[in-house]
């Protein structure tokens, strides 16, 4: 448990002006988003989610920081306009989309959230409140995209939305029997299709390591897709925590091995919630690792290591033995404008990881192992990396940490993460 | 067919996500409240809600100012071509301890809560009982169903309101008038900000979606979440001995 607490208000400047922090709905993993020892009272901007303008015909929208991908989703996709880019989930705001620069299934064609955004309006750690741009305080603009919501309190993000053809999402499926197999089936389906990625079965090894299913879908075009918009289905709740241990080494292997081998349908037109938001579905779902929780790890492994890399790294993982119930591979196009972006070319691999005694082994191992192939880590995703592995891997760092000062030149903006990782 | 709707108290909280349920269907919206800057604001946060880019109108009006009631409803009543319901989720709010300690501010809370917003009802009523009817939704509370020691005055504010509310309805029903009394439980906004989240919290828009179906259908009183109508069940059964044993 970390001391402290959030004071939300639909007010968002009135609550910034003395915190360390503004937090959205919570959904980073680790501790990007908690106050940094002896900081108690930091701000939410989940109560602060107005659309300030919406141009039905260019799809540029201006909203406060709050806005949820969830009430975006239910507001504009309704009406053809859509996130450019959606992460896993749609409970995250605006706010955090930007300060996480967020990718999803379309990484290999669209890049991350930030390179849809086109202005944003921030409180910077002296009390100012200044509009950044790529032409205004362009330093600002890429260093908080991406920046963890150290650069400022985020206030307002304007975006160009995408128009989609229908709400509907048509999908494939593929079983793919090993991690080459699996590389290669990213790359060629990364060709034809803008929206693709894998589950794998973190537990199977030898030669059929890195088994799993391929995604691969894209907006259904109005003659495949049913004339109705996709019903809105309440969540399936987790009502309690589950015990400790429940999501253990037995239940995933079954799982896993159910999942794989389960009759996938190969393709047909579905809903856009279950193709972004599987894990939405049920509601509270964290509540299912029980009350020692959990943590997520993701990595990008460069495409010069080739599957020598990937295969090198999920050998490191399957020792650990530390199961994985959710394995997510994705192929990443070019690097984001972000100054700490997250993706570059290659692959990312995203792991689930209860909370044991050995957990921070495990995550210091996988570090060692991206750093020796050139990778680095998403701080979204983020819990555990020693600050000298994080710098070990991010040769950005030190461009980020300058104008990071050059704004906060007394370090009054600053994050738990932030704290463990660059010591302010 | 697309209702006609004064929002009072649609800036914030419930009434936003009330305002944005109705925009998002199409229904014609009136905001009223204090700031004229927040109402455009939130006039266009609606605007771009709804689906063929229909256009909500705003103008001001003050729970504290009973004076400018009739011009706030006539102003409202203009910009609609004839409102058909009216929504008030305006309302004050402090917890016990402070009310104790701020008698001035008390004095606020039971003239708002009570005897103002019954009186901006009076001016409205006559509207559409005059044109056979329509719907007038109020959010009284939980808190009012029972004297308690967490909620001795705000309870109080609410319990006279829902008394009216409910007089009201029996009285001019069969005129047409449809008089709905929300009782909200405890509900995650910017009111309720810091305190202890009590079993049964709900996210505003549970509840701006539990009214909506309630303005459709005319209900009566609606608790939101529904659970909150049996716990006070419970809590309206218990004999004064324990009540004033528990904190509840």
């Amino acid at each position: 448990m970390v001391p402290g607490y959030q004071v939300r208000s639909e007010d968002l400047e009135a609550i910034t002006g003395d915190v360390p922090l503004t937090r959205g709905l919570g959904r980073a993993y680790g501790d990007a988003a908690l106050p940094a020892a002896g900081d108690l009272r930091i701000a939410g901007s989940a109560l602060a989610d107005r659309v300030l303008r919406f141009d039905p015909q260019s799809g540029v929208m201006t909203a406060e920081a709050g806005l949820s991908l969830d009430e975006l989703y239910r507001a504009f996709l309704p009406r053809g306009w859509f996130t450019p880019v959606t992460p896993g989930t749609r409970f995250v705001t605006l706010g955090g989309m930007v300060a996480a620069d967020v990718h999803g299934k379309n990484h290999h064609v669209d890049g991350c959230f930030g390179r849809h955004v086109t202005s944003l309006r921030l409180r910077v750690a002296d009390g100012r409140i200044v509009t950044c741009s790529r032409s205004e305080h362009p330093d600002l603009f890429f260093a908080t995209i991406g920046g963890m919501g150290l650069t400022g309190h985020i206030l307002e993000v304007t975006v160009q939305l995408a128009h989609v053809p229908t709400p509907w999402i048509y999908q494939e499926m593929a079983r793919v029997p090993n991690i080459d197999a699996f590389m290669d089936a990213l790359k060629g389906a990364a060709a034809n299709w803008p929206m693709t990625m894998g589950w794998i079965d973190c537990l199977s090894s030898g030669g059929s390591m890195g088994r799993g299913v391929l995604f691969r879908g894209r907006w259904a075009r109005p003659d495949e897709a049913p004339r109705a918009f996709p019903a809105l289905r309440p969540p399936i709740p987790v009502p309690f925590m589950m015990p400790n241990g429940l999501i253990g080494r037995h239940t995933v292997r079954a799982f896993n091995a159910v999942y794989y081998r389960l009759p996938h349908p190969n393709r047909k037109v579905i809903h856009p919630k279950g193709f972004f938001y599987p894990l939405d579905v049920v509601g509270d779902w964290h509540r299912g690792y029980g009350s020692r929780g959990f943590t997520q790890y993701q990595c990008v492994l460069p495409a010069s290591g080739g599957h020598p890399a990937v295969r090198r790294f999920l050998d490191v993982v399957t020792r650990g033995g530390n199961a994985s119930f959710l394995c997510v591979i994705k192929d990443c196009g070019p690097e984001g404008e972000g100054i700490l972006s997250f993706p570059k070319p290659g692959t990312s691999i995203a792991l689930d990881l209860a909370m044991r005694d050995d957990t921070q082994q495990l995550v210091d191992q996988m570090n060692d192992c991206v750093i020796a192939e050139g990778g680095r880590i998403y701080l979204a995703k983020d819990a555990l990396t020693r600050p000298e592995h994080f710098r070990a891997m991010e040769t950005r760092l030190d461009r980020f940490l300058e104008i990071r000062r050059t704004w906060d030149p007394d370090g009054r903006i600053r994050s738990a993460q932030s704290v463990r990782l660059f010591g302010w | 067919m697309a209702l006609k709707v004064v929002v009072l108290g649609g800036t914030k909280g419930i009434g936003r996500a009330l305002a944005r349920r109705l925009a998002a269907r199409g229904d014609r919206l009136h905001l009223l409240g204090r700031d004229l800057a927040e109402l455009a604001t939130c006039a266009a946060d609606l605007q771009a809600r709804m689906p063929s880019g229909g256009q909500v109108t705003w103008s001001a009006c003050d729970l504290e100012q009973p004076q400018a009631f009739g011009a706030a409803v006539a102003e409202a009543d203009g910009a609609l071509a004839g409102f058909d319901t009216v929504i008030i989720t305006a309302g004050l709010f402090a917890t016990q301890p402070k009310l104790e300690a701020d008698l001035a501010f008390t004095q606020r809370l039971l003239t708002v809560n009570f005897a103002n917003t019954v009186l901006f009802c009076e001016h409205l009523r006559g509207y559409l009982l005059a044109r056979g009817g329509g719907t007038l939704c109020v959010f009284s509370s939980v808190a009012g169903d029972r004297g308690r020691k967490p909620v001795v005055l705000y309870g109080a504010s609410k319990a006279g309101l829902s008394a009216y509310l409910e007089g009201l309805d029996h009285k001019f029903r069969a005129s047409g008038l449809k008089t709905i009394c929300v009782k909200p439980g405890f509900v995650r906004t910017g009111m309720t900000e810091g305190l202890p989240e009590p079993p049964f919290a709900a996210d505003p828009d549970q509840v701006a979606a539990a009214v909506v179906g309630a303005i459709d259908k005319g209900t009566p009183v609606i608790y939101a979440p529904p659970i909150w109508a049996l716990v006070m069940i419970v809590i309206r059964n218990l004999p004064r001995f324990v009540m004033r044993k528990i904190g509840f």
